[in-house]
């Protein structure tokens, strides 16, 4: 009883977990420019197929996969912003949040003309014995995925409080035109937060990929679902994002496990309305705050 | 209705009527019933967003409930297909006005998140719980009015744009009564509208219930015109291209609605030939149109037109 209940609470927790990367990645975006970047699921599968192509058919070391998946993922992320976000000049959010569906399409389209539609994996980070917690078995890999996750929580926790950019960048989101009138240059903090975006998005593509496998078209499912964890906490706030991730994730994995699994995104969603419809703002946001916002 | 937009439908109207007549090929007019079914989608989006200023991503929730509930109408009671049709709508409308009142509390990112669960909820039923469950089930019967039975693909071209000159004709008046007025100022501000008196809630409920039933009818025809679904038809992925169709076309201008879903439709037939890169190029396409045609297809186009006649008046 207590070993089935466990296993799914460790799988929840797995899947949970890139959920609320996806999740961060678009409070990043938002943050900055109230931008939804709905291409931020393409992030996730850019950075499993990338980690494939260097370490696996281009043979790489470890590191330098994940250093040049990295890079890959910041400079298309980077390219994105500069190409699609900056030309356009005083902008309807709605129209910018369409322009990132177009580029999600644009992304999709390359990675199947490069990778086909098959599924890719390559090998856990550190080989051996999955561990046995009361009789449910953890995959090596998973922990290295709630780890990851929360080295990135922790380390963009440090970026946006301690450093000058992180700073400056809260700043942007918290008044545009305040930020640029002390000198910040705005839209330079944009382009950064597509850029920690897309890696945010990459990393956790490279994390997830060995256990649950990666092909060209997983990007839109993870971007709603990572969508609907910024939300459940309350877009902007990332420990929201973070909550709302692992919430979605075990209700998934519980609803897939006890009930049936079909029914896992029904649920979830479910319970997203629910709380929605009682905080409207989302579980960290207040609604004051709400209604500060544009959008 | 105003002057331009009378003329508007005259050409509307006759455009319609020639269509199957230039067209050649019953592949052509295969995708132009696909195009006018979508455009009768996206007309109900464009009034809901363009109009009343509220996201909705969860349509294909509602186009499946008026594919789902006149088919299986159809099949199982026998009634005549006007009637399922009617009655799919009906239902879309009733949940509609049941997501309504707690859903468009919400706002913005808020609301599209909301709006697509529902969507999503509603393609989850339809794969677990639906007739033939995710591999969908076929023998609708094709469209009929008392007795006669349309079933070729001239006819049924006749059919949906019939559909959608009525709706569009309805459409119209509606935007251009108190009611449209008042959603314009919706959008606008909804504060003012409050303070004017103005009843906001009741009025976002009746255009998302219109809306509703404006996708519960275009399933029901796309459900009739095929004779077989499955609820791949209705996922996020439909919510999102109308939302692209409404765009592309021109949010503030309903025959935008049209014109986007006739573009949308017939874009990836005409990208067949790129083979692979038809996703690619379908997406730059869509890119370049949204970055550089930001204001949508028709209110440029009229934008253009009032130019030329500005010139053609200076000369005079």
């Amino acid at each position: 009883m207590l070993t089935v209940f466990l296993q799914f609470l460790f799988s929840g927790l797995t899947v949970g977990a890139v959920y609320a990367l996806v999740g961060i990645g678009f409070n990043i975006t938002y943050n900055s420019t109230s931008i939804i970047n709905l291409a931020q699921g393409e992030f996730v599968v850019i950075g499993g197929l990338m980690m494939w192509f260097f370490s696996e058919s281009l043979k790489l070391p470890f590191f330098v996969s994940v250093v040049f998946t990295i890079f890959a993922a910041g400079l298309i992320g980077l390219l994105m912003e500069r190409l699609t976000i900056k030309p356009l000049k005083n902008p309807d959010l709605l129209l910018m949040i369409m322009i990132t569906i177009a580029v999600s399409i644009i992304l999709r389209g390359v990675l199947m003309f490069y990778f086909g539609k098959d599924p890719y994996v390559y090998p856990s980070f550190t080989e051996g014995e999955p561990l046995s917690i009361y009789g449910a078995i953890i995959q090596q890999q998973a922990l290295w995925v709630i780890g990851i996750t929360a080295l990135c929580i922790i380390l963009l926790f440090l970026f946006f409080k301690k450093t000058i950019i992180g700073k400056a960048m809260l700043a942007c989101a918290v008044n545009p035109t305040a930020a640029k009138l002390v000198g910040i240059n705005v839209s330079r903090m944009v382009m950064l937060s597509f850029v920690l975006s897309a890696i945010v998005g990459a990393i956790g593509g490279m994390a997830i990929t060995p256990i649950s496998l990666m092909e060209y078209d997983k990007g839109p499912m993870l971007a709603v679902k990572g969508f609907c964890a910024a939300i459940m906490g309350g877009l902007g706030s990332n420990r929201g994002a973070v909550l709302g991730g692992f919430i979605i994730g075990i209700l998934e994995s519980m609803t897939a496990g006890y009930i049936h699994s079909g029914m896992k995104d029904a649920v979830a969603l479910m319970i997203l309305l629910l709380i929605l419809f009682y905080k409207p703002a989302g579980i960290f946001v207040s609604k004051t705050m709400l209604q500060l916002r544009k959008f | 209705m105003k002057k331009g937009d009378l003329l508007a439908f005259f050409v509307f109207i006759f455009v319609i009527i020639l269509s199957p007549v230039f067209s050649g090929s019953s592949y052509a007019l295969t995708v132009g019933i696909f195009s006018g079914i979508n455009a009768l989608a996206a007309l109900g989006l464009c009034i809901l967003m363009g109009y009343a200023g509220q996201v909705s991503l969860g349509q294909a929730g509602f186009y499946g409930i008026g594919a789902y509930i006149s088919s299986i109408l159809s099949v199982h009671s026998g009634l005549p297909t006007v009637l399922c049709a009617v009655s799919a709508m009906m239902v879309a409308a009733v949940a509609a006005m049941i997501l309504a009142v707690p859903a468009l509390r919400l706002k913005g990112h808020y609301l599209a998140v909301a709006t697509l669960g529902f969507g999503e909820i509603v393609y989850v039923i339809l794969n677990e719980w639906g007739p033939g469950g995710p591999s969908g089930f076929g023998d609708i019967p094709h469209f009929g009015f008392f007795g006669y039975t349309v079933d070729s693909t001239t006819g049924y071209f006749y059919l949906v744009w019939g559909f959608v000159a009525v709706v569009m004709f309805f459409s119209i008046n509606l935007i251009n009564s108190r009611t449209g007025r008042a959603l314009r100022a919706i959008h606008d501000s909804e504060l003012a509208c409050k303070a004017m008196g103005l009843n906001v809630a009741a009025l976002k409920i009746k255009v998302f219930v219109l809306s509703a039933a404006y996708a519960a009818l275009a399933g029901s025809l796309y459900a009739h015109y095929m004779t077989f679904i499955s609820p791949s038809s209705f996922s996020l992925f439909y919510s999102i291209l109308l939302l692209m169709m409404v765009i592309v076309g021109g949010i503030t201008n309903l025959w935008g609605a049209i014109i986007g879903a006739v573009v949308i439709t017939v874009l990836p037939e005409l990208l067949r030939r790129f083979e692979e890169l038809d996703v690619l190029v379908y997406g730059l396409i869509l890119t370049l149109s949204l970055m550089f045609f930001r204001k949508g297809l028709v209110p440029i186009l009229i934008e253009k037109i009032k130019k030329l006649r500005g010139f053609a008046v200076a000369k005079h």
